[in-house]
């Protein structure tokens, strides 16, 4: 095969604008995890969810996409801090098997309710910004727009966790529930809102998707399997290690065809995944305990 | 203390499961023979999970795996070795034994949600690689010639036999759930169920009895995937690893009871039911799934035991017989 350094470039400078969207979705995963040792199952549903907002909203009421994602992420926060009221409080404590159960649970309903409203036929966004060109470089807006956004939201994030009350409230909660509620941190409430702050990622991450790529109820599933490859790179329950991890699947998926069958790919994330996961579960970057 | 009492449990479970298999027999029915073989093989496939999930409290998300990948390794024996469907189980059996041995060593390391999550990057890297693997016809997958069936007396013949061996394993995999139950081996697994450090101070070599745990829940999917492939005469990655499966055979045993012997059966056939019904019902046939949503929810969040397990819960009496 015939490699030029050009084409590999290009890959890969799609792949991590690519990875930054990547990236968000599994924030969104990892810090539910962080938070609250929970592996959230439904977050594929969700992210699906977000798709269809955009495509929903943008096809009935012709608004611009990204002021439709403000209000799908927005939408995300309320459905998540319903989805662990409904389901997740009262099995916080039990073992894994039942958080595991109960949001798997909540992916079923939202598949089943989502297919018989839409079908599985694929959709997409019709919608387009053009492309500009750096050299021999040409990108997509609406990717450059979707990075952008993505480090945007990974900021706002940060500012949120480290310069806000509520914010130092969630890492209280995700550094020790028992000490945080002694100090006076009404842990329930900061659970639910950690919880929709992960389902919101998920959601703006879906939306920002849509933009360039065609989606079905079910594609959700492979953006959420992502997210569990990206949570496990960079270290389960830190949400910085999810933006690099994000980058690096981005650009594994940008590089490796030019080598190999597209095909290949998921063999090669995968299992790069377990053999994270067995030498070192923490991440490469070694989240603090 | 009667020794015939302790056998009670196992005697409940097989006769139910004589039952199924006699069934489509008397009413001599074909639509109700395929009916049945379902619900022995979610039966025997739900049970197998137990043994890792039920007694050694490991949650193995992508136990399809060993299904799928022990139903190729037979059906390309089958097909392309021209081996008969006896051999080719017993390979499909071992290989996905084989399997799990290796990754055992490994993966078995891992506790909690870290294990569930490598069981799934295990599937699915096993599931991305078969669509690569030419020899199993990559992602296209395998066909069996229908001359095979000719070996068994024609397909007609074939299908019957196949339903037949079905019940025959089911059966197997139910007195080894209970063998294992009652052992010593098995007290292993419980103790590291309810604490693998308590346990291994009081002398259970937990990565030992883990492993081969993990094994005995492996061979008997491997074995039934051949089975299964045989009867379909086809065999693709997409279905042979869908995670989505694997995940409903671990509603089965939460419905049923996680632990006991019988639970995951009645969880199999509970569940296999259902979704029998709701997918002929013409009001629930396209939110079938969040049905199944609704209700799984609804026993995590309210009978976490599952239904033996709350009736064993409820009637201590009854414990001796719903084992």
């Amino acid at each position: 095969m015939d490699i030029s350094f050009e084409l590999i470039f290009v890959s890969l400078i799609d792949g991590l604008l690519l990875g930054f969207v990547y990236g968000i979705a599994a924030m969104g995963m990892t810090l539910i995890w962080g938070v609250m040792d929970v592996i959230n199952l439904s977050h594929g549903p969700i992210i699906a969810l977000g798709m269809f907002g955009v495509y929903l909203a943008f096809n009935s009421f012709g608004w611009n996409p990204y002021l439709i994602i403000v209000i799908v992420a927005l939408a995300g926060l309320l459905l998540g801090m319903l989805i662990y009221g409904i389901a997740v409080h009262r099995v916080i404590n039990a073992p894994h098997l039942s958080t595991l159960l109960a949001t798997f649970s909540i992916n079923l309903i939202i598949i089943g309710i989502g297919t018989a409203a839409f079908s599985t036929a694929p959709r997409n966004v019709d919608f387009t910004l053009g492309n500009f060109s750096i050299g021999p470089i040409t990108l997509l807006w609406t990717r450059v727009i979707a990075a952008l956004l993505a480090i945007l939201a990974t900021g706002s994030l940060y500012f949120f966790l480290y310069k806000t009350r509520p914010g130092r409230y969630v890492r209280a909660v995700a550094n020790n529930r028992k000490a945080a509620e002694l100090v006076g941190v009404p842990s329930t409430k900061i659970l639910a809102l950690s919880f929709g702050l992960g389902t919101m990622l998920a959601a703006f991450a879906g939306g920002l998707i849509s933009t360039f790529f065609p989606f079905t109820i079910l594609s959700g599933g492979a953006y959420e399997l992502k997210s569990f490859v990206i949570g496990v790179l960079g270290g389960l329950g830190n949400p910085v290690g999810a933006l690099v991890g994000g980058l690096i699947l981005g650009m594994l998926e940008g590089v490796i065809p030019a080598f190999m069958p597209t095909t290949w790919v998921p063999v090669i994330e995968f299992v790069l995944f377990v053999i994270i996961l067995l030498v070192r579960p923490s991440g490469i970057f070694g989240a603090k305990e | 203390m009667k020794k015939w009492q302790n056998y009670f449990g196992l005697g409940v479970a097989l006769l139910a499961i004589l039952g199924i298999t006699l069934w489509p027999t008397i009413t001599g029915n074909a639509y109700n023979r395929e009916v049945a073989f379902n619900i022995l093989r979610v039966i025997a496939l739900a049970s197998s999970l137990n043994i890792l999930l039920g007694y050694t409290g490991y949650v193995s998300f992508g136990h399809i795996v060993f299904y799928g990948f022990g139903g190729y390794v037979g059906f390309f024996f089958i097909t392309a070795v021209g081996w008969s469907l006896w051999p080719a189980m017993l390979a499909g059996g071992i290989s996905a034994g084989l399997l799990a041995y290796l990754l055992g060593k490994a993966v078995l390391r891992l506790r909690g949600a870290y294990f569930a999550l490598a069981t799934i990057g295990v599937n699915e890297a096993m599931r991305a690689f078969i669509n690569n693997f030419e020899p199993f016809g990559g992602p296209v997958g395998m066909t069996m010639n229908f001359s095979v069936y000719q070996d068994y007396g024609g397909p007609l013949e074939a299908l019957s036999m196949a339903f037949y061996v079905m019940a025959g394993i089911t059966a197997l995999v139910i007195i080894t759930s209970y063998l294992v139950r009652s052992s010593k081996f098995g007290l292993g697994l419980l103790a590291i169920r309810e604490d693998e450090d308590a346990a291994e101070v009081m002398g259970v070599i937990a990565p030992n009895a883990k492993t081969w745990a993990y094994v005995l829940s492996a061979i008997f999917p491997g074995i039934i995937g051949v089975l299964f492939f045989f009867k379909q005469g086809n065999v693709e990655p997409q279905p042979a690893f869908l995670l989505h499966t694997s995940i409903e055979w671990l509603v089965m045993v939460m419905l049923g009871g996680q632990g006991t012997v019988l639970g995951p059966m009645l969880g199999a056939f509970g569940y296999q039911q259902m979704r029998g019904y709701l997918l002929t019902n013409d009001f629930f046939k396209n939110i079938q799934l969040s049905v199944s949503g609704g209700l799984l929810l609804v026993v995590v969040l309210f009978v976490p035991a599952g239904v033996i397990g709350w009736i064993r819960q409820r009637f201590p009496r009854l414990r001796r017989i719903l084992q």
